[in-house]
């Protein structure tokens, strides 16, 4: 397959209109020595049988494995309507909505998307996505020290989930954003150390993730007004899924949420694409990045939506950006639009209690092999967890066994050995969760 | 495309007691877990902005929506620097494998053999066409990957202790995200002008030069679709100063197979899966913006790292001690990797050449062809684009006369005879830059109604302007009020309002 359409009388015809008489006339300014005088070393062309029997191949190479494991992916249903409608080419094959006037579709699940979002996140406004939960936080990150002007300093939680952790320790080091971890106390954020960092001062930000990666639900009482008497801004991370049933972002006074929404109707796509959110408090939107869609009227006096306030985008501000972002995820906006729609507020909290019970019934059976223990007794978690592994073989053995039954058994959590981080949801059974914990 | 809007939004839809959604039966022991929780950790309100609709109220307000949008399938779209090529549809097929979206992240190396076999035969096939070394394909998009490329030059420089390298060359013919992308890194921005001719001046760039230079970012063919003749000569002074060359692969598709950017000189680069390997731009993304290094850099790419054990011919994730860091949670936007490995495959080593040179064809067939009409700044044989300033003065566009004929509504009545725009001014070099980009994928029939109507328009802005200032009239809406967009600044539904 080529998918070029020229027959060779289509190019004799055309070149003749250009007044040349070989397509490699048309590189003739090219100079010689820097041609590529020989064939690219890839393999010849393929029909598209032959392309499907390859690309099928690798990906039945890959066992199929029933995830008792999230740590920001999770293995929640996808309604059948979302493949469905996202496979529609009016949708997927258009480019940035900049010519609105043809581009109503997509601006219009955008206007969708961002209403829900800040919704979700008791937020005044969401733009219209970001890459994925680690770079959502890096860009909250960039936009405190943006907002602060002269403070440069952010303090992160350790409890963070390492991946995002690592994006922002990236992004602060090459940015010259001075980037303080704040140690863990038994699994949660050691607020006695944000006080007193806040105290030392020059803090423009503080971060904090909800629920934080070992599954936690962490009490932020007080912890907007501590941040906002020092002029910092609060950035609440959390997976999009729970906010349906957790205290929001808004609700505990921050200024900043974000993090993934793969939860909401995205497979797992071994790891992307997946879905950033960033949302803000009003007084925040001319700092905030990335594109976002406006309701206004056309010439007819007809609702209609645009991409709005591009002053603040990288193709205008040139050098003067504080982010680089054009392109994010745009029809996964889609996914979760429809996503949305379907589940509802009703649907949305259902997923979480069964998730949970599902977690419940997960743990206990766990903890029942005798072979686990808890390693954060009677911190409050929704439908993740982390356990001890006490048993006689190695963790390792046991992990091989579950993956080959079919079975992801959780991740391993960075310096704590033979500590698990699981996970359920509404997906999973108790036959499967029986015979999980059969297998300890 | 509808030429009359499908308008609700999904809120004015819902009704009170709809349900879109079914879950099993909720038969766990705790079957309430989150009513358990201390009040203070959870939800005190909102969510009133959720729908409550059934499943054909849902499918039938996005099938309709869809209705409103233009797209690749639906009609020719010459959106110079964007690369609008055919999305073949086994691509869809295979990204959608249950094989790929069913993968868990944190699955042990051992259970994704396949996923880390594709990424590996995907970075060595862009490495072999980049003339690179090594690629990482974990930046989720061009912007990404310029930013990516970047930490690369910085860490290079880094690394051998030179602290005092903090500028970065942009040519005044970039793309805005590539003096945003060396600003997110920490550099500071230097411009080099542009000759007559629309190609760096290498005049210029030689005073700019020195020990506080850590690269140069470039595009070859440049904006205008002009091959910069001199990039040996620029290279060469550019890594003489101490300096890197990045190319930004925005325009790679005329290059492919024909003129490597590891064979001009360049050191770091980016590629848009999206444009030049045929997957889709999703009104917005997801794209993919994979980076590649010459030999000597490998080390400083982001982790994780896919690499193959030579000893147990396994595929492994692994990070590299002297690596930037991670961009990315886990190996970048997988399943649109999926789909540029199949279109790599199906063009095959005979083809991506023909890609390039057709692209190049069509570009210049277009440009011959409508030069009467529309103002030809750069005179010559351009690469897979071009820019018209406008339209000639004799139809209408002069940009002395402020009544002239604009770019803006050119554009916008094309939209009247069912073509998308081109992209319309940038660069910013002139004042009704008017940049067209057919790509390969367009037959010659279509690139001829396109010249047809382009030409009517010229004639029309002679005798009937009243139609390209208020064009569009056949869309789904007119021109939008730019300004109330910004003034009432209104970007979540409200149901009062509306």
């Amino acid at each position: 397959m080529k998918y070029i359409p020229h027959t060779p009388d289509d190019i004799r015809a055309m070149l003749d209109v250009i007044g040349v008489s070989s397509l490699e006339d048309l590189y003739a300014e090219v100079p010689e020595e820097l041609k590529l005088h020989r064939e690219l070393d890839i393999p010849q062309s393929k029909s598209e049988i032959e392309v499907r029997r390859i690309i099928r191949a690798m990906a039945d190479k890959n066992r199929k494995l029933v995830p008792f494991a999230g740590a920001g992916v999770y293995d929640h249903y996808v309604p059948s309507m979302i493949p469905y409608i996202t496979s529609r080419s009016e949708f997927s094959t258009s480019y940035t909505p900049y010519q609105a006037e043809i581009s109503q579709g997509t601006l219009q699940y955008i206007f969708e998307y961002q209403t829900m979002m800040a919704d979700l996140t008791g937020m005044d406004i969401s733009n219209a996505s970001m890459y994925d939960g680690s770079t959502a936080t890096a860009e909250a990150m960039l936009m405190c020290v943006a907002a602060a002007k002269k403070r440069n300093k952010v303090l992160i939680s350790a409890t963070f989930n390492p991946r995002v952790l690592n994006v922002v320790r990236t992004y602060a080091k090459f940015h010259g954003v001075e980037l303080v971890e704040i140690p863990a106390a038994d699994g949660v954020t050691d607020r006695e150390a944000i006080t007193r960092e806040l105290a030392a001062g020059d803090v423009a930000g503080v971060m904090v993730a909800q629920p934080n990666h070992y599954g936690i639900i962490e009490d932020f009482t007080g912890l907007a007004d501590e941040v906002h008497a020092a002029k910092a801004l609060l950035v609440i991370n959390s997976i999009a899924s729970t906010l349906a049933v957790l205290r929001s972002p808004g609700e505990w006074g921050a200024d900043i949420a974000c993090g993934d929404a793969q939860s909401l109707g995205i497979p797992m796509n071994f790891g992307g694409p997946h879905i950033g959110y960033l949302c803000v408090k009003s007084a925040l939107v001319r700092k905030m990045p990335g594109r976002l869609v406006g309701e206004t009227v056309d010439a007819d006096g007809k609702r209609a939506f645009v991409l709005t306030m591009q002053a603040r985008e990288q193709h205008i501000r040139r050098e003067k950006a504080t982010s680089n972002i054009c392109t994010a995820q745009g029809i996964m906006c889609l996914y979760v639009a429809i996503y949305l729609s379907i589940m509802g507020r009703q649907g949305l909290v259902e997923v979480n209690e069964q998730s949970a019970g599902a977690a419940r019934a997960l743990r206990e059976a766990l903890l029942a092999t005798g072979k686990f223990e808890e390693v954060f007794p009677g911190k409050p978690f929704l439908n993740e967890f982390a356990l001890r592994y006490v048993g006689s073989e190695s963790l390792e053995t046991l992990r091989r066994r579950w993956a080959e039954s079919g079975w992801l058994g959780g991740v391993t959590l960075d310096g704590m050995p033979n500590c698990l981080l699981f996970a359920a949801t509404e997906q999973r059974t108790q036959e499967e969760i029986d015979a999980f914990a059969a297998l300890v | 495309m509808n030429q009359t809007l499908y308008s609700p939004l999904i809120f004015e839809l819902s009704h009170p007691g709809r349900k879109g959604y079914s879950l099993p039966e909720n038969k766990w022991k705790v079957a309430h877990a989150t009513e358990e929780l201390p009040e203070t950790l959870r939800r005190q309100g909102g969510l009133d902005t959720l729908p409550e609709a059934d499943e054909l109220t849902v499918a039938r307000h996005y099938t309709n929506m869809s209705g409103n949008n233009f797209g690749i399938d639906t009609g020719f779209y010459p959106l110079g620097s964007c690369t609008m090529k055919y999305n073949p549809k086994i691509n869809e097929e295979l990204a959608a494998l249950p094989g790929f979206t069913e993968l868990h992240p944190d699955a042990d190396d051992a259970d994704v053999q396949g996923a880390l076999e594709l990424y590996d035969t995907l970075q060595s096939a862009l490495a072999e066409i980049g003339g690179m070394s090594r690629f990482t394909l974990n930046p989720y998009a061009g912007a990404h990957g310029e930013l990516t490329g970047l930490m690369v030059i910085s860490s290079y420089h880094r690394h051998r202790g030179d602290a005092k390298r903090t500028k970065i060359i942009v040519p005044d013919s970039a793309h805005g995200t590539n003096p945003a992308s060396a600003a997110v890194c920490g550099f500071q921005v230097v411009q080099v002008s542009s000759t007559p001719e629309g190609t760096v001046d290498v005049e210029a760039l030689k005073p700019l030069l020195g020990d506080d230079i850590a690269g140069m970012m470039m595009t070859n063919p440049n904006t205008l679709g002009i091959f910069e003749t001199r990039i040996p000569e620029i290279a060469k002074l550019v890594h003489d100063c101490g300096g890197l060359m990045y190319y930004d692969g925005a325009n790679l598709n005329p290059m492919l197979g024909v003129c490597r950017p590891g064979d001009m000189g360049f050191d770091v680069m980016h590629i848009n899966l999206h444009k030049t390997f045929s997957t889709p731009h999703g009104g917005g993304g997801p794209g993919s913006g994979p980076v590649g290094v010459r030999s000597g850099l490998e080390a400083f790419l982001p982790g994780p790292v896919v690499e193959k054990d030579p000893a147990t011919g396994l595929y492994r994730r692994t990070s590299k001690p002297d690596s930037l860091g991670s961009v990315s949670s886990n190996l970048g936007n997988f399943g649109i990797l999926v789909r540029a490995l199949a279109w790599i495959l199906a063009m095959g080593r005979e083809n991506l050449p023909l890609a390039a040179k057709i692209s190049v064809l069509n570009a210049n067939y277009v440009k011959e062809n409508l030069r009467d009409y529309y103002a030809l700044p750069i005179e010559g044989i351009c690469k897979h684009e071009f820019v018209f300033d406008g339209m000639r003065a004799e139809y209408g566009g002069s940009h002395s006369d402020a009544s002239h004929i604009t770019t803006l509504e050119v554009a916008k009545r094309l939209l009247d005879y069912g073509f998308h725009a081109p992209t319309i001014y940038f660069p910013l070099l002139f004042h009704e830059s008017m940049m067209i980009e057919p790509t390969e994928s367009e037959s010659k029939e279509t690139l001829d109604k396109f010249i047809d109507v382009l030409k009517k328009i010229a004639l029309e802005a002679r005798e009937t302007p009243h139609l390209l200032r208020t064009a569009p009239q056949s869309t789904p809406v007119r021109r939008l009020d730019d300004v109330k967009a910004v003034k009432d600044a209104r970007f979540t539904y409200t149901p009062e309002v509306n």
